[in-house]
């Protein structure tokens, strides 16, 4: 079964979604989203999930959360206050209703995941609602205590979103996913949407908030400098498959995998006296619907083999708990991120 | 800025007002700017900053009459005329002749930024034709060209596809290619790679920096990214409620930044392998105040940690050294002498 220490363990989930074409909406092929990925989360930690668009990180964080229904694979959570552990894909009907209490979710865009004809008030109200949870004053101090943990007046709670600023709409999402007290927590890409000076503030809220109230994290994004700065371990995804997890450490500093390398020396660094050799990738992220044979980066990879275009490489441990899909993690010689001093940027 | 090339664009003290229904906007509110030749210039600037409409208003872009436009706008054509931009009536042959031929744009949606109903072939000779002497088959001829300049594979095959056809990467690489199409003097990007993933904003930027010294065009990088600013920038303008408040050389911005805004800029994001500074960022508080109410003096104050007394009164531009200037007080021979009066009246 499950570890102690982990709260989610995925093994080999699947979603393929069908793409249909033509007069008769005949099938004609298969989106392969998520196609075999195995993770864990540990209580407590964040994991970050990072990729290019297209590579079906939020599809993960949909499954997840049972948004959407797996085709394959276990998705096991150690529920609070259970011995055993329940297989999130296979619930259903009132056992789901049950577990979304202890699973949440925070949205990218806060000006399309907030209904414009509610107040705050009935926002955060409405899980009390559905849930059956709470009195009428329990569910108002909680409120109240919610609207000032995330940094926003009590007061304000009779307001309709349109009325909020985009960050401040962002901690409207936050204090709804946390109205429950979950367990686990999916962002999907929560501060992309946000402008440099809020994204900042909204980072350190969601720091602050699993500090003192002690969740986990699936932290998905494309900004893999918001992920090395959010997370204790990270996962990068690539068309539909995990091809390194690690810890930010062993990750940002020693990438075992050709296409880690390339994400990370193309983040531009803001520091004009290091200009990184930067790896341009040849082409864009392959489509889902037809990924390629073998290992579904050689089309791009400079180091790529005739092995590598007939054997998929699994994902195998190449320290511990650092895990690789390539055949040639232990051969090559990658490059990571240069940890500099602090001192450089803010001097 | 006197040691290099001749000034290309001389923007003297523009301001740019916006009627609305709920009053009067104030987005651009006295901009003093210069772009050298074969130099690039990067904005930085969070939204509402006035970047985006300082860009518009050096193309005439601004609808009229809800835009109130008044400064000089002076811009230096092949021919070595000087014309100003803002007396240029909107539709003339004038500023029909610079826009597109003498100054040319990419936005950051390549997606809407192009027109669905036309192949791109079409789009691209369409400028050639507009702004050059040629005949059909020669606007084609250069359209081939400039697709394969900017990477395009098989440019003749693809000349007949329609946006639609094209990931968002190589619809940026169209707009590249038409907007260089007539070889222009000054390349104005708004946010030329926001849209795309890491790996494909790597090859654009570096696409651009070949384009840029091949046709030695200057360019007007619009961004809020601070690490493609330093990959790419000679020049930097840090932009805050509709004024510059610091400019200077891309090396003085990242190692000085005195404005305290840029400052909260630098500190506000997570820099990519500055991990080991703890998990705190230090945000700049508050929010970017309403553009229809100008607060008296420094637009930053309510927002800044260093704020004085004096700092109610509005701060004139500083020439810390040459070619280097910084809006702030703080900075300021004169500052501290008035701040001395002034805590002496307050005691």
């Amino acid at each position: 079964m499950i570890g102690n220490d982990n709260i989610l363990e995925v093994k080999d989930l699947v979603k393929w979604f069908p793409k249909k074409a033509g007069l008769l909406r005949k099938n004609v092929g298969y989106v392969k989203a998520v196609d075999g990925v195995s993770f864990t989360i540990r209580k407590g930690e964040t994991l970050g999930l990072v990729g290019e668009s297209g590579c079906g990180k939020t599809t993960v964080g949909r499954l997840v959360s049972r948004l959407i229904d797996p085709d394959k694979g276990q998705m096991l959570f150690a529920e609070d206050g259970k011995d055993n552990n329940v297989d999130l894909a296979k619930l259903n009907g009132q056992e789901l209703k049950n577990i979304r209490t202890q699973v949440q979710m925070i949205f990218q865009d806060p000006f399309s995941s907030l209904n414009p004809r509610m107040t705050v008030k009935e926002i955060l109200e409405e899980p009390f609602i559905i849930h059956n949870m709470g009195t009428r004053s329990e569910i108002n101090d909680r409120i109240a205590y919610l609207m000032r943990a995330v940094g926003l007046r009590p007061e304000f709670i009779s307001r309709y979103p349109h009325e909020f600023s985009g960050g401040q709409r962002q901690r409207i999402g936050i204090a709804r996913s946390l109205t429950l007290s979950p367990k686990l927590i999916i962002a999907d890409e929560p501060v992309s949407a946000l402008d440099v000076s809020i994204r900042g503030q909204v980072l350190n809220l969601m720091t602050i908030l699993q500090e003192s109230f002690g969740f986990t994290y699936l932290f998905i994004s494309h900004d893999l400098s918001v992920v090395e700065h959010i997370s204790e371990r990270v996962a990068v995804m690539y068309v539909g498959k995990i091809v390194e997890i690690g810890s930010v450490e062993q990750l940002y500093t020693s990438p075992k995998h050709p296409y880690t390398e390339a994400l990370l020396s193309a983040i531009p660094v803001a520091n004009p006296e290091i200009k990184p050799k930067r790896i341009i990738l040849k082409g864009s992220v392959l489509s889902a619907l037809n990924p390629p044979s073998g290992c579904r980066f050689h089309t791009r990879c400079d180091y790529a083999t005739e092995l590598c275009k007939v054997v998929e490489p699994l994902l195998e441990d190449v320290t511990t708990g650092h895990q690789v899909a390539c055949h040639f993690s232990g051969d090559l010689k990658l490059r990571g991120v240069e940890m500099f001093s602090v001192s450089a940027s803010t001097g | 800025m006197n040691n290099h090339s001749a000034k290309l664009v001389d923007i003297i003290d523009l301001k740019v007002s916006f009627n609305s229904l709920r009053g009067v906007v104030w987005a651009v509110n006295g901009v003093d700017m210069q772009i050298y030749k074969e130099r690039t210039l990067g904005v930085v600037g969070e939204s509402g900053c006035g970047k985006s409409v300082t860009a518009s208003a050096i193309l005439s872009l601004l609808p009229k009459p809800q835009a109130q436009v008044s400064g000089k706008i002076l811009f230096t054509d092949r021919k070595g005329i000087t014309k100003d931009i803002v007396t240029l009536p909107p539709r003339s042959n004038a500023i029909n002749t610079i826009r597109g031929s003498e100054i040319s744009m990419i936005f950051q949606e390549p997606m809407t930024s192009l027109n669905p109903v036309f192949s791109i072939g079409a789009q691209i000779s369409e400028a050639v034709l507009l702004h050059q002497q040629v005949s059909k088959s020669e606007a084609r001829m250069r359209t081939i060209e400039m697709l394969s300049k900017v990477g395009i594979p098989s440019p003749i095959k693809r000349l007949n596809e329609y946006p639609h056809q094209f990931s968002g990467g190589m619809r940026q690489r169209v707009m590249i290619a038409m907007a260089m199409s007539c070889n222009p003097s000054l390349l104005i990007a708004d946010e030329p790679t926001t849209a795309l993933d890491v790996t494909i904003q790597a090859q654009i930027l570096e696409l651009m920096d070949t384009i840029k010294d091949e046709y030695k065009t200057s360019i007007m990088l619009i961004t809020h990214d601070l690490g493609v600013i330093a990959a790419m920038a000679q020049d930097v303008a840090v932009m805050y409620l509709g004024k510059i408040v610091e400019y200077g050389n891309v090396k003085q911005i990242f190692k000085n930044h005195l404005h305290p805004y840029t400052e909260g800029l630098m500190r506000s994001i997570p820099i990519l392998g500055q991990r080991s500074s703890g998990r705190r960022l230090v945000p700049i508080k508050g929010m970017v105040p309403d553009a229809r109410i100008l607060p008296v003096g420094c637009g930053f104050a309510s927002r800044c940690p260093y704020r004085l007394p004096i700092c109610a009164k509005a701060p004139p531009m500083l020439e810390i050294e040459s070619g280097y200037h910084v809006r702030c007080w703080l900075h300021s021979k004169s500052h501290q002498k008035v701040e001395e009066k002034v805590e002496v009246i307050a005691v």
